[in-house]
């Protein structure tokens, strides 16, 4: 393999493990547009517990990821009580003070970006995305991913019938952060320099949209919309400047012919997906 | 006869012994804001048979459901589910209750399958984290999919299954969310206008539904607007107007009430 499709696998798994990020708190119908901010967290964590404590990966990367879910579970208690808009504001505002506080943050290079020590290679990174696929389709095929499909669109009666929405949405939220913090933590050991800047917006914006135009009735929806828009603007390189236009051009006639997403739980059934139960 | 004349068990409840019936409302009020829609409302729903709660549109049948069910909290009075106040419960543990409804407008997940829809009501029988994470959807053969499976197949819904429910026509879904409701086992079923919408032969199968879970001991609160549906199943009926008890009895008994004939039933003659 060359070297570029070698950063094209890693960076499509990247966008993987954040796509996934993103979906488990959406799968209960909530817009987490902060992710950035949790992958910062999880980043800057395993490598100042790398760099500064001399921690080995092994436990850094899964201190970074508990680090995420820790913030994640006590910011989801008042920020869930928000809905709808209201709740993507408040995760974007939440982004955007994380990324400004690691801007500001002498003790990890501020804004002049943090090297890491320890390097984590590609077919780790690969095969860790292959985990986080995996761990996502063995929730998908328990009560819990059920419950939050029921959740995002009907909480009212799924709370009637006994399921904790509150707690299942900030377990969904936190899991999600925690998710988030790995991928973060991945990338910083991956690519050996982490920098506030690079956790942006616009991560956390094209991460939902991986979701949404993958869609988000069925597990694997995430996954081949993280695969769709990775590969596509590599696809469209040759067209130099134009691919930006053709890549918006796709965008909007996606929204158009597939607002519920590339891939949804009718699509898959009528691809004979299963036998039993229904991909959600 | 006054403006709230009540019938048959009229008064029963202050004198019977807690838990002789399914479901007790004592000086219920809700106001939004301020406007009341249920007033000071008082009355008692027989175990193990059949109540019907009627009246026009806007009397605050519903809303009723929704203060039993724990969707509103009222603004004052209690509410007892087999002699057990739970007034201050949660809605999502008065299911554990024995409380059970079903809606109006059907609520089901529309884009899951029929049975996921049933394995999502048998949440208060599948309790711990244990449950909650084992992925028992990949084993087809596992007891959750047989027991919704049989749920389905005791009520002759067995081949709709594996279909999707947002593809299935209107009173299907109806006996779906009657299903699903009684997964929990219920002691207390609240039924939403059950019959709207459904053609005489599907009513005849509600109707040899709901004498199934009589049977078997489950109480049932209908709000129902087809009285010959009401005549065949509830033996006890409460009359609804503007937020208040007009009448309560037997059906012929709350048909003599002038205030329910002005208000709802109309006369012999209409």
């Amino acid at each position: 393999m060359s070297g570029y499709q070698t950063g094209v696998l890693v960076f499509l798994a990247f966008n993987v493990i954040a796509a996934y990020s993103v979906y488990l708190p959406m799968a209960a119908g909530q817009l987490n547009l902060g992710i950035a901010g949790f992958m910062a967290i999880g980043a800057y964590t395993s490598a100042y517990l790398s760099n500064e404590l001399g921690w080995s990966m092994l436990a850094s990367v899964p201190a970074g990821a508990l680090a995420s879910c820790l913030l994640a579970t006590v910011v989801a208690v008042p920020v869930l009580r928000t809905h709808g808009i209201y709740l993507a504001l408040a995760t974007f505002a939440l982004g955007q003070i994380i990324a400004a506080v690691f801007l500001n943050l002498e003790v990890v290079g501020a804004a002049a970006g943090y090297p890491v020590s320890e390097y984590v290679s590609p077919m780790v990174v690969v095969a860790c995305a292959a985990g986080v696929v995996l761990l996502m389709v063995f929730l998908s095929r328990t009560r819990y991913g059920l419950y939050l499909t029921a959740i995002k669109n009907d909480a009212t009666v799924t709370d009637l019938m006994g399921v904790n929405v509150r707690g299942m949405q900030i377990s969904a939220f936190a899991i999600g952060a925690m998710v988030a913090g790995f991928g973060g933590a991945l990338y910083g050991h991956h690519y050996s320099f982490i920098e506030a800047q690079h956790f942006n917006v616009l991560l956390s914006v094209f991460t939902v949209l991986y979701v949404l135009l993958g869609g988000t009735q069925t597990v694997l929806g995430p996954l081949v919309g993280a695969v769709f828009f990775t590969l596509l603007p590599e696809a469209l390189r040759a067209s130099d400047q134009w691919r930006y236009v053709i890549f918006a051009a796709l965008i909007i006639l996606m929204m158009l012919l597939r607002p519920q997403g590339l891939l949804t739980a009718s699509l898959l059934r009528s691809l004979g997906g299963r036998k039993q139960g229904v991909q959600q | 006869m006054s403006a709230t004349a009540t019938l048959g068990n009229a008064g029963a409840m202050a004198g019977s012994a807690a838990g002789d019936y399914a479901l007790e409302v004592r000086g219920l009020s809700k106001s939004f804001g301020g406007l009341e829609v249920i007033g000071d409302l008082s009355f008692a729903a027989p175990r193990g048979k059949a109540t019907a709660l009627i009246g026009p549109n806007g009397a605050g049948k519903t809303t009723v459901f929704n203060l039993v069910s724990g969707v509103y909290t009222p603004t004052a009075g209690t509410v007892l589910v087999n002699g057990r106040d739970i007034t201050g419960v949660p809605s999502r543990r008065r299911i554990h209750a024995g409380v059970a409804r079903s809606f109006q407008n059907i609520r089901l997940m529309q884009h899951l399958t029929v049975i996921e829809n049933l394995l999502i009501g048998q949440h208060v029988r599948a309790q711990g984290l244990g449950a909650l994470f084992s992925p028992f959807r990949l084993m087809p053969k596992h007891r959750w999919w047989k027991e919704a499976q049989q749920a389905l197949d005791e009520c002759g819904l067995g081949a709709y299954a594996q279909q999707t429910v947002g593809a299935l026509a209107y009173g299907i879904r109806k006996r779906i969310d009657l299903v699903r409701a009684t997964l929990a086992s219920p002691s207390l079923l609240l039924l939403d206008e059950p019959a709207a919408g459904l053609n005489p032969t599907e009513t005849q199968d509600l109707l040899a539904h709901l004498r199934l879970l009589a049977s078997r001991g489950t109480s049932l609160l209908v709000v129902e607007h087809d009285m010959p549906f009401v005549g065949e199943i509830c033996e006890h009926v409460v009359v609804l107007n503007f937020g208040r008890k007009i009448a309560e009895g037997t059906l012929d008994e709350v048909r003599q009430v002038p205030q329910v004939r002005e208000a709802y039933l109309g006369s012999e003659e209409e």
